[in-house]
């Protein structure tokens, strides 16, 4: 796997793994484990024992992940969220998901595969899910804009949103975008007028809807699909008003590994940050060193998570629904209210 | 807050007209000022016109609604300005004036975000980046909101989402007709997370406005870009939009280094978008205040 060890925080990390490899070279366990990185580092520790210095090894490293995880800066938080092994929404789908019927198509000017739509059930339940994809092969990422947008993907997620409501099916929405794409089709065809109207509607959409952030939360581009009854943040994902290295750009007037890394501290966009304001209502619990280590771990707690939450909002009248929904934006801000009479002194 | 009396905030008042313009001003210093005058009016008693290069009497331009009187380029004007011109005479009376930015992210980029306020405020003699209260337009009783420009580039953080959200409720509330008359670079990026959260808060507060039939005319003015255009300035019942302004969800400078490719002659700008159907028309400011009264005729709220 020539991308997984693509973070340099952590070489520390393949080079134990290479003294691992070494070590169960010079004195094979039995049976053999068929050692193909991290992926199996769990399978590896359950594995018959080998040699007690590989064993020593492997402890050393399961170690070091942790530790490594638990401690992310918010910048390398950042770059786990985009990295290339990282589930994205079909990748959830295939693993949540029973008998997912994909709907295409705006019904207006195309079809974007920057947002996947459609029905499927998750244990027994009936939902519409809306995801950003942002790609894995060269040719996918190239067809889906690497996760971005246009207006024809807001518009289908809304067509397929209304659908769902027609007939009182919740909807999950999956956030993975750097955010909405900028270009010249996308501007002449509305793009900001496409996200308006999703978050305005999706206020006032009278179906259950939660939202989670499973990678990249970038800007208006994850907000026009993400107003939602409950929202939650996957622990190595990041959600903001901009990405570290656009605000870099403008406020420190470059964008470098110092600059995006203090950008990205300022603005406060890990998932515990968005938690303490308020932003998200829950953080999802990755696996042991990122959902790429395992990604059907990371969806097990994905479901458990939309399962909860779809179990406590499904009893609810639709009008307390949409209050509420109302109510959760509404109370978002922080200011100083002063007396009018002192205000106006 | 300031109140709503007649003073322009963008740019000094007439108190240099006793000088003579050579002594504030030369050829020169004017030909340096070019680049930047698209932002800011530069002092002095004479001006050139960004648009035609014409020299023009400043206090002509401003008694002409700050448009150039050679080839009716929109100058940008601040709030309190907009208001006086919107207004009838006196008639203005501001809301959530009591309204305070705070520092909940600690953010710092080169300077501190409460230093930046600071600043920002003594530069403008205001508290905040929006104005709003109700007013009669014509004749007919309205609520208004009028982002500001000269305020941290008019960017949209809690307390300009707070205003607005307030605003767009108290016309709920009172079935008054709302115009929102939008200038912003976007979301303001030293309350992040929070300033993007106002999108959505505005925009949910619209869809209220929406359910009990209310009349939202949007005034789209130079420039509207990011977070604000993705949000309520693009929720208008009606949209309206000042000749040549820009309006866009991503900026030109993004847009351009995405695609690698010089952008259209007029892109982004207002008769553009009228042209892809995104604006319902373009109004000339001296007819704005008619433009609107008409409309609210028209919707008979
Ligand atoms: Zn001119």
């Amino acid at each position: 796997m020539a991308t997984f060890y693509q973070l340099d925080f952590e070489k520390p990390l393949a080079e134990l793994d290479e003294r691992i490899a070494q070590a169960e070279k010079a004195s094979p366990p039995a049976p053999v484990p068929a050692f193909g990185g991290l992926e199996n580092a769990e399978a590896g520790v359950t594995n018959p024992k080998g040699s007690s210095e590989s064993q020593a090894l492997r402890a050393e490293r399961d170690a070091m992940l942790r530790k490594l995880y638990e401690n992310l800066s918010p910048w390398n938080t950042v770059r786990v969220a985009r990295h290339p092994d990282r589930p994205q929404t079909r990748d959830y789908i295939a693993r949540m998901c029973r008998d997912f019927c994909e709907l295409h198509g705006d019904r207006r000017y195309g079809e974007d595969t920057a947002i996947v739509t459609g029905f499927g059930r998750i244990g027994n339940r009936k939902v519409l899910i809306v995801g950003h994809q942002k790609g894995k092969t060269t040719q996918e990422k190239l067809g889906c804009h690497f996760g971005c947008a246009h207006p024809e993907g807001y518009r289908k997620a809304l067509a397929k949103m209304e659908l769902a409501a027609k007939f009182g099916v919740p909807i999950v929405t999956l956030v993975d975008t750097p955010g909405a794409y900028p270009g010249l089709g996308a501007e002449e065809r509305g793009q900001a007028e496409a996200i308006a109207v999703n978050m305005r509607e999706m206020s006032r959409l009278p179906v259950p809807i939660v939202s989670i952030v499973i990678g990249e939360g970038g800007s208006g581009g994850a907000l026009g699909i993400a107003v939602a009854d409950r929202v939650a943040m996957l622990r190595n994902s990041w959600y903001s008003v901009i990405s570290p290295e656009g605000c870099a750009a403008i406020l420190w007037k470059q964008a470098n590994e110092q600059t995006n890394t203090a950008a990205a501290e300022a603005l406060k966009l890990t998932a515990n940050d968005n938690l303490a304001l308020g932003i998200v209502d829950a953080v999802i619990d990755e696996p042991v060193g990122g959902a790429h280590r395992d990604p059907q771990g990371a969806a097990e707690h994905l479901q458990g998570w939309i399962t909860a939450q779809l179990d406590e909002l499904t009893g609810l009248e639709p009008q307390a629904l949409m209050d509420a929904r109302y109510e959760r934006f509404r109370k978002l801000g922080s200011f100083d209210e002063l007396p009018l009479d002192a205000a106006n002194a | 807050m300031q109140d709503n009396g007649p003073v322009a905030q963008t740019v000094g008042t007439g108190k240099d007209d006793s000088m003579p313009p050579t002594a504030t001003r030369t050829w020169a210093d004017l030909k340096q000022d070019q680049p930047a005058s698209r932002r800011s009016i530069p002092e002095g008693l004479w001006l050139r016109c960004p648009s035609c290069a014409q020299m023009i009497y400043r206090r002509q331009m401003e008694s002409n609604q700050h448009v150039c009187p050679e080839c009716n380029h929109h100058y940008r004007i601040g709030a309190a300005e907009r208001i006086r011109q919107l207004a009838d005479t006196d008639t203005f009376v501001p809301m959530f004036t009591n309204l305070r930015a705070k520092d909940p992210l600690s953010f710092t980029d080169l300077k501190a975000y409460p230093d930046r306020l600071r600043a920002e405020q003594i530069k403008t003699g205001q508290n905040e980046g929006c104005q709003a209260g109700e007013l009669f337009i014509k004749g007919r009783a309205a609520v208004a909101a009028c982002l500001d420009l000269t305020f941290m580039m008019g960017s949209m953080g809690s307390v300009v989402g707070e205003t607005l959200t307030r605003a767009i409720e108290h016309a709920t509330q009172k079935s008054l007709p709302l115009v929102i008359v939008s200038c912003s670079g976007g979301a303001r990026m030293q309350e992040a997370g929070l300033s993007l959260m106002q999108m959505a808060k505005t925009s949910a507060a619209l869809a209220r406005f929406d359910d009990k039939g209310g009349l939202f005319i949007s005034v789209l003015t130079d420039p509207t870009t990011g977070g604000v255009t993705a949000s309520f300035a693009m929720l208008g019942d009606v949209i309206l939009a000042e000749p040549q302004a820009l309006i866009g969800f991503a900026g030109p400078r993004v847009i351009q280094q995405t695609i690698r490719q010089e952008l259209p002659e007029g892109f982004q700008r207002s008769e553009f978008l009228l042209k892809k159907g995104m604006v319902d028309r373009v109004v000339h400011r001296h007819q704005l205040r008619s433009e609107i009264a008409r409309l609210i005729d028209y919707s008979g709220v």
